[in-house]
């Protein structure tokens, strides 16, 4: 398995979760873990993802994914494999 | 079932991200340390056309890989770079005249960006105990070849522990020095930004001007350098009030979460290339951005200004503290690896500068207790060439005694005098002209021969 962790933030409105797991699914990329509050009226989530099976490149489909949640979802979303987080906060 | 106790949370996510996003995080420089001694040949175009073939070769996809890896975990990696085998030595055979030398920096200039690799370091000679003829040859080419070329980079080793100082080859690199600054006098003087000159200079320095890729080295091998003074800086924020203890641990800290991001790159790099990885360099390395300064860390500890009294006790404090964060955080650690203190490339340096709170002979004794030296400092262009290489054996005294690495990168600005600013753009940032203490020291570094080694040298 190869992880990688979603982070999705923006204003809130309908359809945020649904439009993100669409294009993941395009992607075939599995969904491991969903966290996600709202705070000060901003949406906050934060998804571990497996793209081990996933239909690109994490580089290509990282940089996609942003690009969809600005155009499409207006939200700033960021896709990082998870051991960035891990190396760091791990001992 | 996944087991999700030892996967990160929210909190840890957005802080790295933070890192990222609002503090200048990135990884310095991937450099890739190409060993150029089988190019050797009996004429200088032969060797020309193996060192291109070789680099290319090896370096071909080390730009791609980069920003492969820096897509997959979202961390910019800012530089690509090479340093190969002090050119002196690969090229003593091939090199019969200081044109030939030029040649060769032509072709280093060609095959770096033929691979698009933003600096490429390693037009160096070793000489800190004497100039072979390959050496003085090579040293004689340097104003030239950096005149000439884009980016390529030069560093002359002068002196260490072990051997002392070779005075001949600090008073030729002080009339070094004026000519290039003389030669690109259209451009600030630039190619002066481009040269450095060394005492006890690492093997495995991933950070220019000075990267070579010494002899002792494998044939080829990846050093990475990590930086993130804006993250330490934002760090300590928060800080006042703290005792000195607090303080430390704060900075080991932060210090050992951004070594990690660099070995984890470091790590990939290596991987993905299929090159051993060589080191980490712990190294602060400030960029002009807002708040990516080494300097501001400095004011946070408690200072009004660099340069006031406390500073060097400040700076040995945080370098110390980031080798003792970086060094648990990385399986292999080299090249500089400390606190950098370039005026240029640093505004809180800059704007201490300015204010008139910091000069020459404080930023010496800062060089005292971090790494490298007089860093990126424009002094007036009619300074003399006795006078730099004055500035130099200084330098390369601390080093000597020290046991460290020092340095000097100072642009005698052609044509210009303290208070004028040089500007030359991009990471190297701008300058005002410093001034620098003029009594003569000519009757002192016309004295032919060598500074014997310190006493505490002779450990066998």
């Amino acid at each position: 398995m190869k992880k990688a962790i979603i982070t999705v933030v923006g204003k809130d409105s309908v359809g945020i979760i649904a439009k993100v797991c669409t294009f993941l699914s395009e992607k075939q990329i599995n969904i491991l873990d969903i966290s996600q509050t709202i705070r000060d009226g901003f949406f906050n989530m934060m998804m571990i993802v497996d793209v081990s099976g996933a239909n690109g490149s994490v580089t290509d489909i990282a940089e996609e994914l942003t690009k969809y949640g600005k155009d499409c979802v207006g939200v700033d979303i960021k896709m990082q494999l998870e051991e960035i987080f891990t190396m760091m906060h791990r001992i | 079932m996944a087991n999700f106790n030892d996967v990160v949370n929210v909190f840890e996510v957005e802080e790295t991200n933070n890192m990222i996003e609002h503090n200048n995080l990135d990884v310095r420089t991937i450099t890739m340390g190409i060993g150029l001694l089988d190019c050797a040949a009996q004429d200088v175009d032969t060797f020309c056309d193996n060192i291109y073939k070789k680099i290319t070769k090896y370096a071909k996809d080390l730009v791609k890989t980069g920003e492969e890896i820096s897509g997959e975990y979202g961390v910019p990696i800012v530089n690509k770079r090479i340093s190969v085998t002090p050119i002196a030595i690969a090229g003593a055979s091939a090199c019969k005249s200081s044109d030939d030398y030029v040649k060769v920096a032509h072709t280093l200039d060609k095959a770096a960006k033929a691979v698009g690799v933003n600096f490429l370091g390693g037009f160096s000679a070793i000489c800190q105990k004497g100039m072979s003829s390959s050496d003085e040859l090579l040293i004689r080419a340097i104003p030239r070849a950096l005149a000439e070329t884009d980016i390529v980079c030069s560093s002359v080793n002068l002196g260490s522990t072990k051997t002392g100082i070779n005075m001949d080859a600090v008073r030729l690199m002080g009339e070094v020095i004026k000519e290039a600054a003389e030669l690109t006098k259209d451009t600030d003087s630039s190619a002066c930004s481009k040269l450095v000159v060394f005492c006890n200079a690492p093997d495995d320095n991933p950070f220019m001007a000075g990267a070579f890729h010494g002899v002792s080295e494998a044939d080829c091998i990846l050093n990475v350098g990590v930086s993130g003074p804006g993250v330490v800086r934002d760090a300590l924020k928060n800080a006042e009030g703290l005792d000195f203890e607090e303080l430390s641990e704060l900075i080991k800290k932060t210090a050992f979460k951004i070594t990690r991001v660099g070995q984890l790159v470091a790590k990939e790099a290596s991987r993905m290339l299929g090159v051993p990885f060589g080191i980490i360099d712990l190294s602060l390395a400030p960029t002009p951005a807002i708040g990516d300064s080494v300097a501001d860390i400095l004011d946070l500890m408690g200072l009004e200004k660099v340069g006031a009294p406390g500073t060097t006790a400040a700076l040995a404090m945080l370098n110390d503290q980031v080798k003792k964060g970086g060094i648990m955080a990385s399986s292999s650690v080299g090249g500089l690896s400390g606190a950098f203190i370039p005026v240029s490339e640093d505004q809180g340096m800059i704007n201490a500068v300015e204010a008139g709170a910091l000069n020459i002979e404080k930023l010496e004794a800062m060089t005292c207790v971090c790494s490298v030296g007089l860093d990126m400092i424009a002094i007036p262009g009619d300074t003399s060439a006795a006078t730099i290489s004055g500035m130099i054996a200084d330098e390369a005294a601390l080093g000597m005694v020290n046991q460290k690495t020092t340095a000097v990168r100072v642009i005698p600005a052609y044509g210009k005098k303290v208070g004028d600013h040089v500007d030359f753009g991009g990471l190297l940032g701008h300058a005002p002209v410093m001034a620098v203490n003029n009594f003569d020291c000519s009757k002192f570094v016309n004295r032919k021969g060598r500074i014997p080694a310190p006493i505490h040298s002779f450990k066998n």
